[in-house]
């Protein structure tokens, strides 16, 4: 039996993206944030989780998408990172789903730019693809100036 | 020998199990060792000053006696054939054999430093380490045997015996308790240690020692277990425990059970019981024991923790016997892992934010036994934290007690001798800070002695003792930490150090000679700056200094240098007590909550709406303040904050009015009108509303008479808006009488009126907005600023937390923090702020800045100055040692030379610059260049001649208008060219000319006359003549 992996998944614009399961702390509803001026513009805020200060990183901006339609509010993915507990903002959010290994392929060469450096890869599910977030280049400084 | 075997035997059970326990054993003895080293550092140093310090000697013996008796058992051999030697030496200074010499002290601090190598080896788990200290043996060996002929080794061998008689002791006290408890296990400690020291006395191969020992352990041995059982079970649990809480405790035991071996009947018992008194801290021992002999060793200097766990453990004890009586000298302490404080700091950081939640509601809520019970909360809270911030907090001692030492290598490795004094080694600090100030202290005090002390020779040339004194001072003051660090030798050469600063292009010569004392002095702080000759291994590189400040700075402390030539230097630190949770003054601005730490604020101020617009004045568009006759230059928050401040943050209603949609509509009047009489729309009478009804009207008559009543601008506002509006009326009823004409007219007015009613609404915002400017006054890197922000909220205590890595290039923000209702609030790092808004400058410039306002503000010196004007409105001064003389020319003596105008002055070719022109000034009269003549203002030119090197330059000014002395303080507001900054001069604002700028602004297109200022080798009249030839 191959090994299966299990992935958070979510959509941002449309496209299904997952996060390892194993990465994300949890999952919750839109939270009040404070937003940073100046800030890259990929930093929506500041959001109070349970007493510790966590960045909410829109990944819209990030992967170069447009703008949630307003009056839209995201949902936040918390993801365990080297640099603390970090919040993905997303649209909506999916089901946990366990694939195989054998169904994941590199990111195809002919992928754009930002895109690229994020995705780890891409799952080829029944319907769809999965496309896999590398939460630790999501949340990056270098990437993100 | 025989004695012990069955010991052995008996306890190989014991021993297995206590491998578990090595680990623990071995990290409690590597804690411990590392604190009596630092402790052995300052001994050794103070006993080479003092010879007879006996006291000294007898700790250091301890302090090394203890580390070689626990790596013993401990098995670590090579560390215990170092330790025996030093001891031994040690012990044949104690007894006065030989003669305490510089020679020995570093000998031995040569073995400390070999002790801290094997221990660092050890802790990282690399045993022993592979090093060779047969060199150190050979030189203590030396050393002892050079002092006396005797071999008087007996000494040690009579610790060791100690240490035999305590494990037995302890042995005993475990068989006693192991009826009784469960927790036996632990026991089996000390029998390790039995068995090295059986080891430790075979290798010596000191037979009669050995028998001695052995006869002396036995009779120890009886007497103790006579007495435990007199003492009950306690104390058989107790010892248990000491051997878990510390391994290093049963050694230290060893006196102790050395004092009872006095006491008991053994007479051939050689141990000297004079080592008793002096015995280190017993630990465990004096609770159990409970009366016994140990006892006597009672005098503990440094009673610990596991006195207190021993006594806990008796009295808690299921035997139930009565519990020991606590020793009055082993009172209360305990070790504690710092990640344990670090997270109930954090813990309680997390009760700070809610019990401020809390505190939010029951202000709202009223409900009396809420508050109440709020109330006491809050109180519990603030004592708790301040209970959980004191364990935190250590005396800075811990970081200065190696200072001596380092002082100590140093001097002699320079030749120089540096006495080192201390005062207020108690002063607490939080450990993150202590951790921090560390590195940077170590740094000063090494430059200090380097750089700062010097030879003795050169000393006691200076009329100076011949020792230097390196005098470190601590104390608390206003909340904050001070550190001085004085010592009392050459000083700072303000001119080496400028003259240097020149050289590498820092500074310029200009500047260099304006420059004070002190303001030179703080010019080491730059970076890439150092005087030294020579690099040495010890300083020199030029890094330091900066590398301190940066580092200070980064902790929220600031650093300051005075210096006096010849006479010494004093730095002096100011540091934060703590950095996790700090009074902070929330502000709002933008709608955003923004916290700034109290340690930068200076004071705060309100201005009133119609006061605001006098008193905040602008300086060539960058606003200022006129605090106390001073210039406070503004930051508006929200400008800085990239939020456009000015009108989009204030956009929506201002005063009951929404000023934006006011000028819309009345802009719209005009178009509305217009296309009326052209017959595109339809207006009627109706429609036009009267001046009464219109939205700005009714505010008008209402909120606006209220707000602004008294101000000149509504009343003209009020008179134009009724005109404006009977005009609109006028022209519809024009136009419907078919009066073309007269309806134009109208419009024409309209419009005119709906501009100035735009003009008066803009300046009428700008008052409502202003309608309380709130400016906090902080200070960033000694300069002040003031601080616009919406609104002032409260003060609060706030837990830091650090910002992602995201974050890390924002320097305007410091962390973040949890406000009351639950929102995250950010938290300004004032410093960034000011580097943000430019009040302040980053690097080597920042340095020359703040100094430079140093010497002219708060030195208070008197300067000279020149004053003039440029313009009808600008006043300007210069200082008057710049000036080389003041003239007065026809105009027509104005020539051009390409681009520049010029003229013959002095058998050479003077440039003139019109400052009125160059400054951007207009309205001057000074524009003698451009078209000379032309203006008709005056058949003359007012010119200041400065020089610079050879070539004389003319600044052509408006008009020369005094010339004054007094003291002045000078207020950068802006980075502009040109102009250094303003100040107060005579009750006028005054702007600071920037001499050299200006110059080199106009003349830096023409290399030629640039390249002559600067050659100013020549003499003076060949100079100006090779001006002439090259400029021309």
């Amino acid at each position: 039996m191959s090994t299966d992996r299990q992935f958070c998944t979510f959509f941002v614009d449309g496209m299904y993206c997952g996060v390892e399961v194993l990465k994300v702390q949890e999952v919750i509803r839109y939270q009040d944030m404070t937003r940073v001026p100046l800030a890259p513009a990929v930093v929506r805020g500041l959001i109070n989780l349970r007493g510790q200060i966590v960045t909410a990183i829109d990944l819209r901006e990030r992967l170069g998408l447009k703008p949630r339609p307003e009056g839209v509010l995201p949902m936040n993915v918390v993801v365990r990172t080297a640099d603390g507990a970090t919040s993905l903002l997303v649209d909506e959010i999916g089901d946990v789903v366990t694939v195989s290994e054998e169904a994941f392929e590199r990111p195809p060469e002919t992928i754009s730019g930002v895109t690229r450096e994020l995705i780890e890869g891409v799952f080829k599910l029944k319907d769809r693809l999965l496309m896999i977030v590398d939460t630790e280049r999501a949340i990056g400084v270098a990437a993100a100036a | 020998m025989m004695h012990a075997r069955p010991w052995v035997d008996r306890n190989i059970a014991r021993r297995v199990r206590a491998m578990a326990e090595l680990d623990d054993l071995v990290k409690e003895f590597l804690v411990e060792s590392n604190e009596n080293l630092d402790r052995l550092d300052q001994d050794f140093v103070a006993l080479e000053q003092d010879a007879s310090a006996t006291d000294r000697l007898a700790s250091i013996f301890r302090t090394i006696h203890t580390i070689k008796g626990t790596c013993g058992f401990l098995g670590f051999s090579k560390l215990e054939s170092v330790t025996h030697i030093g001891e031994n030496l040690l012990s044949r200074l104690r007894d006065g054999e030989i003669g305490v010499s510089s020679e020995i002290v570093t000998a031995l601090l040569q073995m400390v430093d070999a002790v801290r190598e094997i221990l660092g080896s050890i802790e990282n788990g690399q045993g022993e380490g592979d090093g060779d200290y047969s060199a150190i043996i050979e030189t203590l060996t030396a050393l002892k045997d050079g002092g006396g002929a005797g071999e008087a080794d007996s000494e040690p061998e009579g610790e060791i015996d100690g240490v035999e008689d305590a494990l037995i002791s302890g042995g005993e006290a475990d068989e006693a308790a192991a009826g009784a408890s469960d927790e036996i296990d632990l026991s089996s400690l000390p029998f390790d240690g039995e068995l090295t020291a059986d080891g430790v006395e075979l290798t010596e191969g000191d037979e009669t020692a050995e028998v001695v020992s052995e006869d002396d352990g036995d009779v120890s041995g009886v007497s103790l277990e006579a007495l435990i059982e007199e003492a009950g079970l306690d104390s058989g649990e107790a010892s248990d425990d000491a051997g878990h809480d510390d391994g290093a405790a049963v050694a230290e035991a060893a006196p102790a059970a050395q004092a009872s071996v006095a006491a008991a009947p053994a007479p051939t018992a050689p141990t000297p019981t004079a080592s008793a008194p002096a015995a280190p801290a017993p630990k465990a021992a004096p609770a159990p024991a409970s009366g016994s002999p140990a006892g006597k060793a009672g005098s503990a200097p440094k009673p610990r923790a596991e006195a207190s766990g021993s006594d806990g453990a008796a009295g808690g004890g299921e035997t139930g016997s009565t519990p020991p009586p606590p020793s009055s000298t082993a009172s209360g302490g305990i070790r504690v892992d710092v990640g344990l404080l670090d997270k109930l700091m954090n813990l309680v950081g997390e009760l700070v934010l809610a019990r401020n939640q809390i505190l939010q509601y029951s202000a709202t809520a009223e409900n009396a036994i809420l508050s109440g019970s709020t109330q006491r909360l809050n109180l519990i809270t603030t004592e708790l934290q301040e209970g959980v911030m004191k364990t935190r907090m250590q005396p800075i001692g811990n970081v200065w007690s190696k200072f001596p030492r380092i002082v100590r290598d140093l001097s002699q490795m320079c030749g120089k001798k540096v006495r080192v004094e201390m005062q207020g080694r108690d002063t607490e600090l939080d450990k993150t800070i202590i951790e921090a100030i560390k590195d940077p202290l170590t740094h000063i005090i090494r430059n200090s002695v380097d750089h700062g002390i010097e030879s003795p020779e050169k000393r006691v040339a200076a009329g100076k003792p011949e020792e230097g004194l390196l005098y470190l001072r601590a104390f608390h003051e206003g909340g904050q930490v001070n550190i001085e660090i004085i010592d009392d030798g050459a000083g700072i050469n303000a001119e080496r150090v400028k003259q240097r600063a020149v050289e590498r292009g820092m500074i310029s010569a200009d500047q260099a000679a304006r420059m004070g004392e002190r303001e030179a002095a703080n010019l080491i702080f730059a970076p890439g700056f150092s005087t030294a000759e020579k690099v040495t291994n010890v300083s020199g590189r030029g890094v330091g200094m900066d590398v301190v400040k940066t580092n200070i700075e980064k902790i929220g402390g600031t650093v300051d240098l005075q210096s006096r030539f010849g006479q010494g230097t004093t730095l002096r630190i100011k540091i934060p007590l703590t950095l996790a949770i700090i009074p902070a003054l929330v502000v709002s601005s933008g709608g955003d909550r923004f916290a700034i730490p109290q340690v930068s604020l200076l004071e705060l101020v309100r201005v009133e709406g119609r006061e605001a617009s006098q008193r905040i004045e602008q300086v060539h568009g960058t606003p200022v303040y006129r605090l106390r006759g001073r210039l406070l230059p503004l930051v508006y928050l929200s400008k800085e904050l990239g939020r456009n401040g000015s009108s989009s943050s204030r956009g929506g209603t201002v005063a009951g009015i929404d000023f934006a949609v006011a000028r819309e509509k009345h802009l719209n009047w005009k178009r509305t009108l217009r296309e009326f009489l052209d017959g595109k729309a339809e207006l009627t009478l109706e429609k036009a509303a009267t001046h009464r009804d219109c939205a700005l009207g009714k505010w008008i008559y209402g909120e606006g008479q209220a707000e602004f009543g008294g101000l000149a601008e509504f009343r003209s506002l009020e008179s134009l808006h009724m005109q404006m509006h009977n005009a609109v009326r006028d022209a519809i009823v024009a136009k419907n009488d078919k009066r073309g004409d007269d309806a134009e007219e109208c419009l024409r007015s309209v419009s005119t009126m709906s501009e100035q009613i735009i003009a008066l609404l803009d300046r009428m915002e700008q008052v409502a907005g202003a309608g309380e400017v709130n400016i906090v006054v902080l200070q960033a890197d000694g300069r002040q600023f003031g601080l616009v922000v919406d609104q002032i909220n409260d003060t609060e205590e706030i837990v830091v937390k650090p910002l992602g890595k995201i974050f890390k290039g924002l320097a305007t923000f410091a962390g973040a923090t949890i406000m009351g209702d639950g929102r995250v609030a950010l938290i300004l790092d004032v410093m960034g702020l000011a580097q943000r808004a430019g009040v302040v400058r980053e690097g080597r410039e920042r340095n020359l800045h703040e100094s430079g306002q140093k010497g002219e503000s708060s030195g208070g010196t008197r300067q000279t100055l020149l004053l003039f004007r440029v313009s009808d409105t600008h006043r300007m001064a210069i200082p008057l040692s710049m000036v080389a003389r003041l003239e007065e020319f026809p105009r027509d003596l104005v020539e051009q030379s390409g681009e520049q105008p010029v003229m013959q002055y002095r058998g050479g070719i003077m440039p003139l610059v019109p400052l009125g022109r160059v400054l951007g000034y207009s309205g001057g009269t000074a524009d003698a260049g451009a078209a000379p003549g032309a203006e008709g203002a005056g058949e003359s030119i007012q010119v200041i001649v400065v020089t610079r090197g050879e070539q004389s330059i003319g600044l052509v000014v408006d008009r020369i208008v005094d010339i004054v002395e007094q003291s002045v303080s000078v207020k950068r507001t802006g980075l502009r060219s040109g102009v250094i900054g303003s100040a107060v001069i005579e009750g006028k604002v005054t702007e600071l000319l920037d001499v050299e700028g200006v110059i080199r602004s106009v003349l830096q297109d023409d290399e030629s006359w640039a390249g002559e200022a600067g050659g100013a080798d020549v003499g003076a009249g060949a100079g100006a003549g090779a001006g002439v030839a090259q400029g021309v």
